[in-house]
């Protein structure tokens, strides 16, 4: 629609800019300013943005905890979310992990050739509710076009900070032999939901992504001063990965039960036909907390009040057991070895 | 979950056991013949809940395990060509031939893409009539049916830009063979619940009148597998050589009619090259004659079935029930998911990975002899 008359003499590129993105919307000239001041800067509608300057200002008190991620998913819209939210949850979350109040992120985007600007338009929209949800602003952003088959739609890069709450260091060096492991929620929805969307299996149920910020059950502990020792979203890799990792790193055992580990039906039936372990499946909006023994049970009750992690659980424990070992105990009482996954999780044949 | 909880119950599972360990008056081996079989008795340790009398060996049915390396390396051959996506099963991907896997073909720029089903490579053929679209078609009688009905529903739609690169094994040959080898220590089998859901178990009669085994059709879940192996023992202690069908809610003595009619059609019985065991007579299935026209091998050249290479690797004897995973030297040292040196390491299905993913390097200890 950049010309309907048919008559080839005006700019190939007017001032309503079409409905893709060009290359020029990264050109830095007229085209880029349009896109940044008709679609970028009133949805994410900050301040700091509003100063038009290099770079964000900040005042932060304390210790300060940053982060940052990128973003690619195939496809940029799935059921539950899109890689806006996903780009500010994901940030937000690892701060969250790192027991700090998320307060800023910086938002960079990649966007490809012929990107439709209707899409581009729902995902920042999609960010900024992200954002509000979260409880953070969208300070500083940088947006580069890249010619048509160098990117997959769009990639997100976000990066954040955050304030450290917490009054001990939460991490795996914290973790202590004895320590809870509470799963925030059921686990795999927001895997079998992108490659259910992906790979367009046609399952009837409405496999729904769990994608959502982390903020308010992980303050809800640091407020109520339960012990928590470590904390870590379960992302790509699911809970095999995150309880594998910490193991590994705080150098002891971890024993999982699998019978108090909440997978929904759906998933579990989509797992099956795929032959795909649950443990192994991303999630964007669940994580495992090491808690002291002695405030375990209340920090299962403190979580389970708020809506994101109604379904929290114990899961396992720390043991003294051979470092960066996790077994989970199986629905006849045998113990099995839980490994990180190896390669890209690929469906079986039969 | 309905259909599933049902058969995982702990108390059933040690009643079972207990049921079992009652019958027993001696030592035997029984032979759970699929992969998915294998993969559930390592992930819910039911070897573990059994007396130590009773010794399950791994059989050969792990679809992507016994696909001829060349076969692989064909696979990779046809995807490098520019005019060609190939559709494979996602983990057909992993598996190694004589050089390098599809996964890393696909990252030197074939375009391989990952099916769920057959029929959505002819959704990719329709939709890309410019190129030469060709489905690996491996696997067992499970597999079958659905590659079948590609076939089937190409000719109907007059796709010229479909063809199939076949490999399809059977298992009653494979079972047979494994009876007729001169170390065979198979006392009974649990044969594989789905591929006789398809195929009915009527051709296992002959095979347990002739060697005097017991064959229970045998299904994937713990209660399932204790079940079976519990009718195998009663057999064995019995001095009984029958066919059993645990399964029943899935199988029926004539199996599927209309997907053995479609096999029928598509395929014909040819001699097949197992990987790690050899050539089996009649153990295969190709394109029958009125099909030959979708034969990838007829339009981009005939498979080259060379030497397959020794090393290290015990695979065969391991997919020959002649070994265990953990009594290979190599297994989670310098053999593992990651640096795999052979096929039953690569498969979900395979018995080296499952002893490596659910046991880990206390397999090696000796927990599972």
């Amino acid at each position: 629609m950049t010309n309907r008359s048919g008559f080839a003499a005006s700019c190939p590129l007017p001032a309503d800019s079409g409905d893709t993105i060009q290359l020029a919307h990264g050109g830095g000239g007229r085209q880029m300013a349009w896109l940044l001041e008709t679609i970028i800067r009133p949805a994410f509608d900050d301040a700091e943005l509003d100063r038009r300057h290099d770079g964000a200002v900040l005042a932060v008190d304390g210790p300060v905890a940053f982060t940052t991620d990128s973003y690619v998913v195939r496809p940029l819209v799935f059921p539950g979310g899109d890689i806006g939210s996903l780009a500010v949850n994901g940030t937000v979350n690892d701060l969250a992990m790192c027991g700090a109040r998320p307060l800023c992120l910086s938002v960079g985007l990649i966007l490809e050739e012929g990107l439709p600007l209707d899409l581009l338009r729902r995902i920042v929209a999609s960010m900024r509710d992200a954002a509000a949800a979260a409880g953070v602003r969208l300070v500083t952003g940088d947006t580069k076009v890249v010619d048509r088959g160098k990117a997959d739609g769009m990639f997100i890069s976000t990066a954040g900070i955050g304030r450290v709450v917490a009054p001990t260091p939460v991490g795996p060096a914290g973790v202590c032999v004895g320590d809870a492991l509470v799963l925030s929620g059921d686990i795999g929805r927001h895997g079998m939901a992108v490659m259910a969307a992906r790979e367009a299996l046609g399952f009837e149920s409405a496999l729904q992504s769990d994608c959502a910020p982390l903020v308010a059950p992980v303050m809800a502990l640091l407020d109520a001063g339960i012990a928590v020792r470590c904390l870590r979203d379960l992302t790509r890799g699911g809970l095999a990965a995150a309880a594998v990792e910490i193991a590994e790193t705080a150098g002891r055992a971890i024993e999982l039960d699998e019978e108090a580990i909440a997978v929904r039906d759906d998933v579990a039936a989509a797992c099956e036909l795929l032959g795909l372990d649950a443990l192994h499946v991303a999630n964007e909006g669940r994580f495992l907390a090491f808690i002291a023994p002695q405030d375990a049970a209340r920090a299962v009750a403190l979580l389970r009040q708020l809506p994101v992690s109604a379904d929290a659980a114990i899961v396992g424990a720390v043991s003294e057991g051979p470092a960066g070992r996790v077994s989970c105990r199986g629905p006849l009482g045998v113990a099995r070895v839980i490994d990180m996954p190896s390669g890209e999780q690929l469906p079986r044949i039969c | 979950m309905r259909f599933r909880d049902e058969y995982r119950d702990a108390g059933q599972a040690r009643r079972l056991a207990a049921a079992i360990a009652r019958r027993l008056t001696r030592a035997w081996t029984l032979m759970e013949v699929c992969g998915g079989q294998t993969h559930a008795i390592v992930r819910y340790g039911i070897d573990t809940l059994l007396p130590p009398e009773i010794n399950l060996v791994h059989g050969p049915g792990c679809p992507v395990c016994v696909t001829p390396a060349a076969y692989v390396d064909k696979a990779i051959e046809i995807a490098a060509r520019p005019e060609i996506t190939l559709c494979s099963f996602g983990d057909m991907l992993r598996v190694p031939g004589s050089a390098g896997d599809l996964l890393a073909a696909k990252s030197r720029g074939a375009d391989v893409r990952i099916v769920y089903s057959p029929l959505d490579a002819l959704a990719v053929a329709r939709a890309h009539p410019g190129r030469q679209v060709v489905l690996f078609a491996v696997g067992f009688e499970t597999t079958a049916p659905a590659n079948a009905m590609a076939a089937l529903q190409a000719r109907r739609e007059g796709l010229g830009n479909f063809s199939m690169l076949v490999s399809h094994v059977l298992v009653p040959p494979a079972m047979r063979a494994i009876l007729d080898s001169p170390d065979n220590r198979i006392q009974a089998f649990l044969a594989a619940g789905h591929v006789c859901t398809v195929m009915g178990y009527h051709d296992y009669e002959p095979i347990a009148a002739r060697w005097r085994v017991p064959i229970v059709v045998t299904g994937f879940e713990p209660l399932d597998i204790l079940e079976g192996v519990y009718m195998c023992i009663c057999q064995l202690e019995d001095g009984r050589a029958d066919v059993e069908n645990q399964y029943s809610r899935s199988v029926r003595r004539d199996g599927n009619q209309p997907a053995q009619a479609a096999l029928r059609e598509v395929f014909r019985v040819v001699p097949r090259h197992w990987r790690g065991i050899g050539d089996i007579a009649d153990s295969g299935l190709g394109l029958a004659d009125a099909y030959a026209d979708l034969d990838a091998e007829r339009r981009f050249g005939p498979v080259d079935a060379g030497m397959e290479a020794a090393g290290e690797c015990i695979s065969g004897l391991v997919l020959r029930g002649e070994r265990k995973p953990t009594q290979c030297p190599a297994f989670g040292t310098r053999c593992t998911p990651q640096h795999p040196l052979g096929v039953t390491m690569v498969s979900a299905e395979g018995a080296c990975a499952a002893y490596h993913r659910y046991r880990g390097l206390a397999a090696v200890a000796g927990g599972s002899q």
